[in-house]
């Protein structure tokens, strides 16, 4: 889960990362009021899970009321796009804090690399841009070290990556420091990633987290309780919030053919060859080992509800799964929804004799069955060419 | 010969009285490996089908000869159990377990590393050496004993390529499924050093999916190090950047993981690899039989 910048600064403070004081404000009204509590000038920052906020319009310095409120009622509620097209993201939150006097912009890291299996600290003198750019045409200029994990990660152990990274001296202790912390961060938050850009040096010579970006690792919301409340209130697709609320591992992809497979690799792999055969997937839906039926009706339900859908394949290869389940689970389905679109079935392992015999004997209008996973991969995708819109 | 598993496992079970545990515990144990104890902290001295329990895995290793752990307990106190596994005396781990938190194996890779066991998982569906010992929640059905050495990140992929085998007339010396988690205790070469060192396992199938550089990797080490026919199938072509696909480990970040850049890596090496898990089991067969 990421988390939004206001999230990931009150995390740096509670670690002890300096962090500029702020509030977050919902309305402008709320906004106008930090504002004048924090005093001027300050900034209006959009809260929205992209990168690329100042170029889209928003982040806004004020210089006094009147701009504080313009800039709030501007940004709250504005559409942001990525960079990439990505979104977009509406602002519900804006983020108040006070104005820094920035005299460099640096870059600071700690982000889980799985390859080596340990934490990579990574630190430049030049940050306040894209990082990934920087690391292309001035490669020298990001410092990447490696955080030992049989042994505690330290300012000391740190002091050597920010010299290397041709810090100004005088902050090199300063930003160790940080360093060591945002591991104690990973670590303490279960942070697989944790990105501050720009970590900047102010006039008076501090180093403050200027921005945070902040991912959670999902398998570790539960003892962070505190912050797993903010993923709902999210921007997310109809299909895929459905999806969550029936704890269904479903992503929401831009074709038409429907698609339900048991285990994320043969999923995946259903996918492909559907692709292969000339077809565009709906989506992707594991409906995971030991599937019942009233997991097949619940994903079925998620899967048919996307209007874009135009056919359905099941592709089941029994392991722990049995495929009498997912059967039953078909024919429960397809009393209980106005099943509209076709549906290709392959069902092999475990009890595949059962379930195809459970299926041919329901006889179910709309539902063809396939022996194999190309066969049922290239009917669907004729019988989603058949029923496209001209 | 096999690998990881064998008719020398002694197998413990943590999470044994449970009922996912005990049901696979016990299908593990009807299929022919040795199931020696089961462990749930404060059930001690009770048994599951005659077999006993245990309060600690040392205890079982000292009283039952227990010598490879299955973790099948609940993802909260899954590294716990993982971390007890691998300090108690047991040469292998193998943790089925989906969701533990990934900080959390880190800590315990790199303690496994340094204790010298090898851990296999979380997150996967164990190991089968089909004729000798089944660990985990692999049908063992869709398996005959055979030449072929099986590694993969999934689990149902894994059993479609392995009927697919079957049904061609070929069978497995062992499937290794190694899981999809981001930090997994044995990648794909550590299982790929085995099967190479393995007399019985002629060929190697590796199933990846999107997601990390461990077939990157692999397809080095494939180079450099492995003698033996390696066949690969890589799943995920289809996924979108920045969408995990089931799996915590399958996400194509920016650029890197995407299964074009795994495909090309391994083929650049010399390895064969399958468009579909159909033409996968069947490179493998007309490899094996020189066709």
């Amino acid at each position: 889960m990421d988390l939004l910048e206001y999230q990931g600064k009150q995390l740096f403070a509670e670690h002890g990362i300096a962090v500029p004081s702020g509030e977050v404000a919902s309305t402008v009204e709320e906004a106008v009021a930090a504002a004048e509590r924090i005093g001027y000038p300050c900034a209006v920052k959009a809260q929205v899970l992209i990168g690329g906020r100042g170029k889209a319009g928003g982040i806004k310095i004020a210089a006094n009321r009147a701009e504080a409120e313009q800039h709030a009622a501007a940004i709250l509620g504005m559409d942001i796009r990525g960079p990439r097209g990505e979104g977009p993201f509406r602002v519900h939150q804006v983020w108040v804090e006070g104005g820094s006097q920035i005299a460099s912009e640096y870059y600071a890291s700690a982000i889980l690399d799985r390859s080596e299996k340990k934490l990579l600290a990574m630190v430049s003198r030049r940050g306040g841009m894209d990082i990934e750019a920087v690391a292309e045409e001035d490669p020298g200029a990001l410092v990447k070290e490696h955080i030992d994990p049989t042994r505690p990660f330290t300012a000391a152990v740190a002091r050597p990556i920010a010299a290397a990274a041709g810090l100004d001296e005088d902050v090199c202790d300063a930003v160790a420091g940080v360093l060591a912390k945002l591991a104690e961060v990973a670590a303490g938050e279960d942070a697989t990633l944790i990105e501050v850009n720009p970590l900047i040096v102010t006039e008076g010579r501090e180093v403050v987290a200027l921005d945070a970006k902040v991912t959670i690792d999902n398998n570790a919301l539960y003892r962070h309780t505190d912050l797993a409340e903010a993923e709902a209130g999210e921007d997310e697709d109809p299909q895929e919030a459905m999806a969550r609320e029936k704890g269904l591992t479903y992503v929401k992809l831009d074709g038409d053919v429907g698609i339900l497979g048991n285990g994320a690799g043969l999923c995946m792999s259903t996918l492909d060859v559907v692709a292969q055969a000339g077809g565009a997937p709906a989506n992707f839906l594991d409906a995971g080992g030991g599937s019942k039926s009233e997991a097949i009706v619940d994903a079925l339900e998620v899967i048919t509800s996307d209007p874009k859908v135009t056919a359905v394949l099941f592709n089941i290869f029994g392991g722990i799964t049995r495929c009498d389940e997912v059967a039953k689970g078909i024919i429960e389905a397809s009393r209980q929804i106005d099943l509209e679109v076709p549906l290709v079935v392959r069902l092999d392992g475990t009890n595949s004799e059962q379930g195809l015999a459970l299926l041919a004997e329901a006889g179910i209008d709309g539902l063809e069955v396939e022996g194999t996973m190309l066969g049922a991969a290239k009917r669907v995708v004729e019988l989603a060419k058949e029923r496209a819109p001209a | 010969m096999s690998i990881v598993v064998d008719e020398s496992t002694k197998l413990v079970v943590s999470g044994l009285t449970g009922r996912e545990g005990s049901f696979h515990g016990l299908r593990n144990q009807s299929y022919g490996t040795y199931l020696a104890a089961g462990v749930t902290p404060g059930k001690g001295g009770q048994d599951v089908e005659g077999v006993p329990v245990f309060d600690s895995i040392e205890e079982s290793v000292k009283e039952a000869g227990a010598n490879t752990s299955m973790i099948f307990v609940p993802a909260r106190f899954a590294a716990g159990a993982i971390e007890e596994a691998v300090e108690s005396g047991v040469h292998t781990v193998i943790a089925i377990t989906e969701g533990i938190p990934v900080l959390d194996m880190l800590r315990i890779y790199w303690k496994a590393k340094e204790v010298g066991v090898r851990l296999i998982g979380p997150n996967c569906p164990g190991v089968l050496s089909p004729g000798k010992a089944n660990v985990g929640i692999i049908p063992a059905q869709f398996f005959d004993p055979g030449r072929i050495g099986v590694v993969s990140k999934s689990g149902t992929l894994t059993y479609q390529i392995g009927n697919e085998l079957k049904q061609a007339g070929e069978g497995n010396s062992s499937i290794v499924g190694i899981g999809g988690d981001p930090i997994i205790g044995s990648d794909f070469i550590d299982v790929l050093t085995l099967f190479e060192a393995d007399p019985e396992t002629e060929l190697i199938v590796m199933v990846g999916e999107i997601g990390g550089d461990a077939e990157e990797r692999a397809a080095e080490f494939i180079a450099a190090e492995v003698s033996k026919p390696v066949v690969a199938y890589i799943a995920g072509f289809t996924a979108p950047p920045g969408k995990q696909m089931g799996h915590a480990g399958a996400i194509i970040s920016g650029s890197s993981g995407t299964a074009g850049a795994k495909k090309e890596a391994l083929e650049a090496k010399g390895v064969r690899v399958g468009e579909s898990p159909t033409e996968t089991a069947r490179i493998a067969v007309e490899t094996l039989r020189g066709g």
